[in-house]
């Protein structure tokens, strides 16, 4: 109902749209306080960028000193200065800092930020047929608190007690007592302020891509015709405004516990001599609260990404993606899962076993969704024709990193197999193949595909081949040995792991691991040259590059206030009706109407 | 030296990739033609080769490895239960690996087989329900049989054996930066109450003199023995923050959090000696670990473990315990200025007055 009066307001809008917003833009309203979803896309973009480079530079001196513990590196201490760099070597409080620091800026502000801020504001207007964000001023905001945000995170870095260093999951005691690490000093303040504006950004952002997929969807565009890309996004936000909150929580009572004598997490501490006054509280209420959080937000940065990869697959297969149906449905069973999972995140944290069993039949639900997800990824290649643009290697990078990381999360979602590898390099490469690799693979290959919807140009395809193979290689270098590494017993966030004999035999996989961390972080310096390079100098982009049936592509191309000239496109069918039997084309746009007796959503195969 | 090397070949790559750059420049501005982004057959099949010999090469890689550090990983496990889950461990990773291998196979492989071309023509091939229902089924079934497999497992390993009533050898681990240090429960097998207030420079772990199960307990630093085929029953708190006693040789682990009393408990199968026999090193030793960051000093907070038949072991403990009787070394705590927690069960702190109660050894 209110979906008609929408389209009623809109078309009435339609024709008067191009002398309403032109001739009030200034350079301020354009280019920085910006309520257009374009331009607020690519400055969360960009923004990422940055966070990225810096996050990855800092992972590559703490494998340096990993690989290389104690050996004296000149620019480390020209980096870090004689207090956190004394002689070239990484102090251990540096390298806790760059290790929580790498993890919250890689988690938070690339791949939730960054991920969701740049695809979800430019996506879900252009795929629904919108003209904007439902509401533009909150998604200026949303941005910008993210800026701020990430200014804070920056600033936390140069403060003279050190960044935050008590991990990127900042579990009091440590993160609360100053006078247990240096980072939990003005750093963690900081930190706290800077994700305490994070989940501003993030709520803003998520309200505004809900409400405008509900409502702002043009005519004809109803939930089971919207590009998984869509429902990717939706799903996302619900869970983003679902959990954020409580993480808003836990920092709260974490800024009382610290600043006001309050007692929600600490009790029972002796520590530097003498007993503290806090009593009553628990530790691991903190756990609770933070993976209530931290598991969501797990899809959080993946589901974006599998909605990008669902799109970019379909599209260079040149077929429509396999079970549309059982891809939503999986995407929200584990949407609705992911709620119920955060427990095995703290099977050894004394909780009773029995609420431990609980945990472990919940998150191993969750691989029947994810393994329905990778066999339609997979059959959706078979008897393709398969157009290898640079985003579609980078998707099948993806697919391929969802299963390998996959599968030894069943090992880790196990409690009993847990206790031996909790909190070991084994949960590093897990995690960083199935949630890191699969999520920065899919926002590579989101760049990629939607980058003249973003700049009106194309990005060169040799490099972005030459990227994609030194990336992907050196990632599995990265994070396959780690494993071994796991299975050995090596814990994670050793500042070395050579201190004692029990790992002394396992430094040659340290050293391989950084000499692939340190070719892979090169390797990016070939995709922030044909980013930027082709920003201003790449080819003119056509209006429908990959011959794509979604709406996005069908605007004329170029970038327009507004998103089409004239009236928004009627949609009459599903996104995915690639070499669809009796077209002429092997694409057929969403704004094409059915012809007689044709069927919607592959409908027709089906009764065959 | 090894810096400047790194640094010179850091320079070398960047101009290395700065030359690869303008060379792909200039030879696509020299081919004029098609733009510098559009896919053609030439690159489908490029590609679509590089596929294939990624799928080669990776599980040649995989496989490599394996092979190279199978040998470097932890020794036969040395519990009961270590034992047990090893073979749970293999038995998973057998699914995992067929899983991974099919999978990655047909990713690749499909990619490789279905490059396009020009001339090329895809399926129309939305959906099919029964395919789909199949491998809904099928990872159901794997589930379940994982799940049942290790909750079986689970619920053996955390129980507790006070409850069951077991024959067991009680210790306490006490944590604090960055070290543990450990407490015998002494003939009674029962640990005299502690509470954090009445921790002093001589009293460290905080233990009340004034209960009577504290005074046959004695603290041991550095090293603990334990003996072998005895089940050894670990009462684990802390002192500061958060950490975690992990067991890597012996498959145990928990985390110790201040304020909170957990617990964990094996039976070790191996002596220590028998383990430098197996493993061909004399100097072989166990080791307890901190496995929860808790500080600048977290990667060297370890604790070496001594495993004993049974014999050694109490000759060991006898000695031990005639050089370090709990009550004989401390100070007693200041008369009225503490009182132990009220109710002995509140929410969260779960510190007992009556701590652990154990039974007696035999």
């Amino acid at each position: 109902m209110s979906a008609n009066h929408g389209h009623e307001h809109k078309d009435h809008h339609d024709d008067h749209h191009d002398d309403h917003h032109h001739h009030q833009e200034t350079w301020v309203t354009k280019w920085v306080f910006s309520q257009d979803h374009k331009m607020i896309s690519r400055q969360f973009l960009v923004t990422a960028v940055i966070m990225g480079v810096v996050a990855m530079l800092m992972s590559t001196l703490f494998r340096l000193q990993l690989a290389w513990p104690g050996e004296k590196f000149a620019f480390v201490n020209w980096m870090l200065g004689d207090k956190w760099g004394k002689d070239g070597i990484i102090s251990p409080d540096m390298y806790l800092a760059l290790v929580t620091i790498h993890g919250t800026i890689m988690v938070f502000f690339v791949l939730t930020g960054g991920l969701s801020g740049t695809f979800a504001n430019l996506l879900i207007p252009y795929q629904i047929g919108a003209r904007d964000m439902a509401s533009g001023f909150l998604n200026m905001f949303s941005y910008w608190f993210f800026f701020a945000s990430s200014v804070v995170m920056i600033i936390s870095c140069f403060v003279e007690s050190g960044p935050a260093s008590a991990g990127w999951t900042i579990y009091p005691p440590l993160s609360a007592l100053p006078q247990a690490i240096a980072g939990s000093g003005l750093g963690m303040t900081l930190w706290l302020v800077s994700m305490s504006l994070f989940i501003v950004s993030a709520l803003l952002g998520g309200l505004n891509y809900i409400i405008t997929v509900l409502n702002l969807r043009t005519k004809g565009m109803s939930m089971t015709r919207m590009p998984l890309t869509v429902w990717s996004f939706l799903i996302t936000a619900i869970l983003g405004v679902l959990s954020f909150p409580v993480l808003f929580g836990a920092c709260l009572l974490l800024i009382f516990d610290r600043g006001f004598g309050t007692s929600f997490y600490l009790t029972d501490i002796y520590i530097g001599g003498q007993a503290l006054d806090h009593t009553g509280g628990s530790p691991i209420l903190f756990q609770h609260l933070f993976w209530f959080l931290g598991h969501p937000e797990v899809y959080i940065v993946l589901l974006p990404a599998l909605g990008i990869a669902s799109e970019i697959i379909s599209v260079s297969s040149r077929k429509p993606i396999f079970g549309y149906k059982a891809m939503v449905g999986s995407m929200l069973a584990i949407g609705f899962l992911s709620f119920i999972v955060w427990g095995h995140h703290m099977f050894l944290t004394g909780m009773n076993p029995f609420l431990g069993s609980v945990f472990v039949f919940t998150t191993l639900l969750i691989a029947i969704p994810s393994a329905v997800k990778a066999f339609n990824y997979i059959t959706t290649l078979w008897k393709g024709n398969i157009v290898f643009n640079p985003s579609m290697l980078f998707c099948i990078g993806l697919v391929s990193t969802f299963i390998t990381g996959g599968v030894t999360g069943i090992i880790l979602a196990d409690s009993a197999l847990d206790i031996p590898v909790h909190d070991t390099y084994f949960v590093v490469a897990h995690f960083h193949i199935v949630m890191g690799l699969s999520a920065i693979l899919g926002m590579f290959g989101g760049v990629y595909h939607w980058f003249p919807k973003m700049f009106e140009r194309m990005m060169n395809k040799k490099l972005g081949y030459l990227h994609f193979w030194f990336t992907f290689i050196c990632a599995y270098g990265v994070f396959f040995p780690q494993h071994f590494l796991g299975m050995a017993g090596v814990p994670r966030r050793y500042y070395t792991n050579t201190e004692f004999p029990m790992f002394d035999h396992l430094i040659d996989i340290n050293i391989f691991v950084t000499i692939c961390a340190i070719v892979g972080a090169f390797a990016q310096g070939i995709f922030l040259y044909n980013f930027f390079y082709s920003i201003f100098r790449g080819e003119k982009a056509p209006e429908n590059p990959y011959n794509s049936n979604t709406l996005e592509w069908t605007n004329g191309g170029g970038t327009i206030h507004g998103n089409w000239h004239g009236a928004l496109p009627v949609v009459y069918r599903w996104a995915y009706d690639y070499s669809k039997p009796g077209k002429k084309e092997d694409f057929v746009p969403q704004t094409v109407p059915l012809e007689d007796g044709e069927l919607d959503a592959g409908e027709d195969q089906v009764k065959h | 030296m090894t810096s400047f090397l790194i640094i010179l070949a850091l320079a070398l790559g960047v101009a290395v990739i700065a030359q690869i750059v303008r060379i792909f420049e200039l030879s696509s501005e020299l081919k004029g033609g098609t733009p510098n982004w559009v896919v053609t057959d030439r690159d489908n099949r490029g590609q679509g080769n590089m596929m294939l010999l990624f799928l080669i090469a990776f599980f040649a890689f995989c496989l490599w490895q394996l092979l190279k550090y199978k040998d470097l990983l932890l020794p036969v496990a040395a519990s009961e239960e270590g034992v047990e889950l090893d073979w749970l461990m293999n038995f998973n990773f057998l699914i995992i690996t067929v899983v991974f291998i099919i999978c990655n196979f047909f990713l690749f492989y499909f990619a490789f087989k279905y490059r396009g071309s020009k001339a090329g023509k895809a399926l129309y091939y939305p959906v099919n329900h029964k395919l789909e229902l199949l491998w809904t089924i099928i990872p159901g079934i794997a589930m379940a049989i994982i799940i049942v497999l290790g909750l079986r497992s689970w619920t053996k390993i955390t129980r507790d054996p006070i409850e069951t009533g077991e024959d067991i050898l009680t210790i306490e681990l006490v944590s604090e930066q960055f070290k543990w240090t450990a407490r015998y429960a002494g003939d009674d097998n029962k640990l005299g109450f502690n509470f954090y207030r009445l921790i002093t420079e001589q009293n460290v772990l905080g233990i009340d003199s004034t209960d009577a199960a504290s005074a046959d307990d004695f603290i041991v630093y550095n090293e603990i023995h334990i003996p072998k085929g005895k089940r050894v029953y670990f009462s684990l708190r802390s002192k500061d923050v958060i950490h975690s006693a992990f067991f890597p040789h012996f498959r145990q682990q928990m985390n110790t959090v201040p304020g909170l009393q957990t617990m964990l408990h094996f039976m070790p199968t191996i002596t220590t000696d028998s383990m430098r026999l197996i493993t061909g090193n004399p100097e072989y030793n166990y080791v307890l670990l901190c496995n929860k960051i808790c500080g600048a000093s977290h990667f060297n907070m370890q604790m070496n473990i001594v495993v004993d038949d049974s014999a050694t072991f109490w000759n060991w403990y006898d000695e031990k315990k005639a050089k370090t009787i709990f009550a004989s070394n401390m100070t007693a705590p200041p008369p009225g200025k503490v009182d132990p927690p009220a109710t002995p069960d509140s929410a969260g702190t779960g510190a007992k007055p009556d701590s652990v109660t154990a039974k007696k050894p035999d």
